[in-house]
């Protein structure tokens, strides 16, 4: 029941036409090339399923994508071109991999970020930790000759 | 009248949380006994009136009682009778009844076997974990009650979504559930700690086996999921980073960081704040997984707005606990006593940096998962964080934390040795080598990385034997030694080595099946044979077939490899006339640990179907290395020191001799 929500949706559009993803006739002829679409399919949102790629999604939406980015690869677009394409029509929202943008940053610098800091903050409490042995104050001259004047006796 | 019984059974096991929630905290702080003795009889009489409520709600489903509400809306009297009681918690409404019967099972399992603990400790804890109890009673009471009865009882049920009826996924809710709720008891006495302001080692003790066995479940329950996922959804994949998913695998993270951290605050009384934050974050992290599929968040914002009490509810609940645990630590913490000095280099540690890790990998699924949810609620902005995004950023976290895994268990308390350390795991070294270079040598394509990634699996591997090695002296005393120390050595040195074993094997299996696994997507005609790694399956035509509550039709694909036949594939696609839908049912032929994969598309014309066909190699140990954890877990569970009784101390010999 966990995935029920997130499945059940695609499985509603997917009922009338098919039970998976790519289908044979979408597959192009040059594997190169289609292994290319591949990659980019993974990294393309299904815009009817919740959070499930185009190569996953078996919604109709999802196969007119996968025909069109095919289509674009075969004019001869590179990656980018196809991705912008995809990007102009349909919006960011269709990028399962957000770019990284000021919207973005917190979502990007959070793993990099909070290590580093939690390395600082590791760091820190070792010093912390360390200095009471180590800064101990020096004694005062006063201090010095009063400890000697307790030796001598 | 059993649903009534049912409603009513409920409603006094509220009555009980109420009590059990107040009158031993009272108790503890005044110093009463009998007070304080309150506890433990109403922590059982609660799970008794629980489970009553869930038997209630049982017999309503194995009965087709679609007078009741949810019985009506997801179950059928045609379905086999396995189903008709899972589908008892196949929706929202059993399934919170389920959580808090997991909740009174833990409540009752520490009032039983709690004798060791100390009284005031013991009574706080119990009123903790019934504060969780009263506030998911009174949600489901008010909110989600699953006796509700119609005025008209219909003839006949909607069924269960057909993707649910399917006995993996009927078991991976209730083990998931002890794995989340579980937690509750590590949540509950780290404020039982709080509230009386002392901790210490023993408290340390105490909870880790609770822990631990939460961490079990919960890994064999994520396992659960995914190995249905997989059979199931019918294109092979295993994890997808989708937010339910994330909502597990964040307090398994938090978890995992906790079980290390306790054992660094149970043998050497050190990281003590950590310890306890760590227990707070890791059942909030269950409670959040609770509200992200429950409340309909997830779909979109707007799903949560359109049922907004019991959304609204949960978000209080979370806001409530969470929020309350988390003023609670920063009041009190401060006053908790720091102990047990550790030079960075030592056991301690490589466990604290197993814990940076394990916390970071976990703060990037949390921001991944919950990012486009914020955003759009803030700006009305939407984007989509998907699977790329994980991969890019959990995976770079995770293998430092790989390569580190097997150099931890063999450092020293206090002050380790790195040069020596790598010294003694020359023999893992040098396997991830020769690893490296026969999986270069073998494999033809794939990712230039893949050999490494393999290398490192290996050296996890090789890494959790040495640790075993080390500890019995295997090769360097003589056998009988040997095998003495082996069974001297404590049952939870086994455990986490086996533990750690598990995780190879699941990160070898993963490696395996991400970088060589190969699919072939074609249109078959009945007779005809595709090929795919040696495999030749040939299609013998489709037949339909009636099962008890659909129909299916069925592909029959006879393997032959190398001439020789092996098996016979029988995918199929399901049709469930009660709700119009379908299911693909793929099937699977296992050689060894590897497996091939199919499953059925549309027939097309002249008898012929699309089919997918995948060749998996070694997949299967993705699931048995979360088997292994399990089972390391058990093992280290059963350790005497860490046993939920009272520990019997060892008879100690008359050393005094008889006056003469």
């Amino acid at each position: 029941m966990h995935w029920l929500r997130t499945f059940a949706l695609c499985f509603m559009l997917a009922v009338s036409t098919s039970a998976f993803a790519v289908q044979p006739d979408e597959v192009l002829p040059d594997p190169a090339l289609e292994a290319r679409a591949r990659v980019l399919s993974q990294e393309l949102r299904c815009l009817v399923c919740q959070n499930q790629s185009i190569e996953d999604s078996d919604a109709l939406l999802a196969r007119d994508l996968r025909l069109l980015l095919r289509e674009r690869l075969k004019s001869g677009d590179s990656d980018r071109q196809v991705l912008d394409f995809l990007v102009a029509r349909y919006g960011e929202f269709v990028l399962l991999r957000p770019p990284l943008s000021w919207h973005t940053a917190l979502l990007w610098l959070t793993p990099g970020g909070l290590l580093i800091l939690g390395i600082i903050a590791l760091v820190a409490a070792g010093r912390c930790r360390a200095r009471p042995n180590l800064a101990e104050p020096a004694l005062t001259p006063q201090e010095t000759a009063q400890l000697k004047g307790l030796a001598d006796q | 009248m059993i649903p009534e019984l049912g409603h009513y059974a409920l409603v006094l096991a509220f009555a009980l949380s109420l009590i059990q929630a107040t009158v031993p905290i009272y108790g503890a702080r005044s110093n009463d006994a009998a007070l304080m003795s309150v506890a433990a009889p109403t922590a059982l009489a609660q799970f008794v009136f629980v489970a009553l409520s869930f038997i209630a709600l049982i017999a309503c489903y194995v009965t087709s009682d679609f007078s009741v509400a949810t019985t009506f809306e997801n179950s059928h009297s045609a379905m086999p009778l396995v189903y008709k009681i899972t589908s008892a918690w196949g929706n929202h409404e059993g399934s919170m009844l389920l959580w808090v019967l997991i909740l009174a099972a833990f409540g009752a399992l520490v009032a039983l076997f709690g004798n060791n603990l100390p009284p005031t400790l013991k009574a706080n804890v119990l009123g903790v974990q019934s504060w969780i109890a009263a506030a998911f009673f009174l949600f489901i009471l008010l909110t989600s009650n699953p006796f509700a009865r119609l005025a008209d009882a219909p003839l006949e049920g909607r069924d269960l979504n057909p993707l649910l009826q399917d006995l993996g996924l009927a078991i991976h809710p209730p083990l998931l559930y002890l794995g989340y709720v579980g937690f509750s008891i590590s949540f509950s006495f780290a404020i039982a700690a709080l509230i009386e302001g002392r901790i210490d080692a023993a408290w340390a003790r105490w909870v880790r086996p609770w822990t631990l066995l939460a961490w079990m479940f919960l890994t064999i329950g994520i396992a659960m999921g995914s190995y249905w996922a997989y059979y199931e959804l019918g294109w092979g994949g295993w994890w997808f980073w989708d937010p339910v998913e994330n909502a597990s695998f964040m307090p398994w993270l938090a978890g995992t960081a906790l079980l290390h951290s306790a054992l660094v605050m149970e043998k050497r009384n050190a990281l003590k704040v950590w310890t306890l934050l760590l227990a707070i974050l890791a059942f909030s992290l269950s409670l959040l997984g609770t509200f992200l599929v429950r409340s309909g968040v997830l779909t979109s914002v707007h799903t949560f707005a359109s049922d907004p009490l019991r959304g609204v509810f949960i978000l209080a609940i979370l806001v409530v606990f969470i929020g309350g645990a988390f003023s609670l630590f920063a009041w009190r913490a401060p006053l908790l006593k720091q102990g047990g000095l550790f030079a960075p280099v030592s056991r301690e540690g490589a466990l604290v940096l197993n814990n940076l890790f394990l916390t970071t990998c976990c703060a990037t699924v949390f921001v991944g998962t919950l990012y486009p949810l914020a955003l759009e609620a803030l700006t009305g902005e939407k984007i989509s964080v998907g699977a790329p995004f994980f991969n890019a950023t959990f995976w770079p976290l995770f293998v430092p934390l790989l390569i580190a895994m097997p150099f931890g268990p063999l450092m020293a308390w206090k002050r380790g040795d790195v040069l020596g350390v790598t010294q003694r795991l020359f023999g893992a070294f040098a396997l991830a080598l020769v690893g490296i270079a026969a999986t270069y040598a073998v494999t033809t394509g794939g990712p230039v990385l893949a050999p490494f990634a393999i290398g490192l699996a290996i050296f996890v591997v090789g890494g959790a034997f040495v640790d075993l090695i080390e500890r019995t002296g295997l090769g360097k005393l003589p056998l009988p030694v040997t095998l003495k120390r082996a069974a001297g050595l404590p049952r939870s040195a086994w455990g986490g080595a086996i533990a750690h074993l598990g995780i190879g094997i699941t990160v070898f299996g993963i490696v395996c099946e991400t970088n060589w696994a190969s699919e072939r997507i074609a249109a078959v005609k009945p007779q005809e044979t595709i090929s795919l790694r040696g495999y030749d399956l040939t299609f013998e035509g489709l037949t339909q077939r009636r099962g008890p509550n659909y129909t299916e039709q069925l592909g029959t694909f006879v393997v032959r490899s190398g001439g020789v036949e092996i098996g016979t594939l029988q995918p199929s696609k399901r049709s469930f006339a009660s709700r119009g839908s379908a299911t693909s049912e793929a099937a699977l032929l296992t050689r060894g640990v590897s497996q091939l994969y199919i499953s059925l598309g549309d027939p097309g014309a002249g008898g012929s179907v699309t089919v997918r066909l995948y060749h998996k190699p070694l997949v299967l140990l993705i699931w048995l290395g979360a088997v292994v954890m399990f089972l390391g877990g058990g093992l280290s569970l059963s350790d005497r020191r860490l046993r939920v009784g009272a520990p019997k101390p060892a008879k100690i010999k008359p050393s005094l001799q008889p006056a003469e």
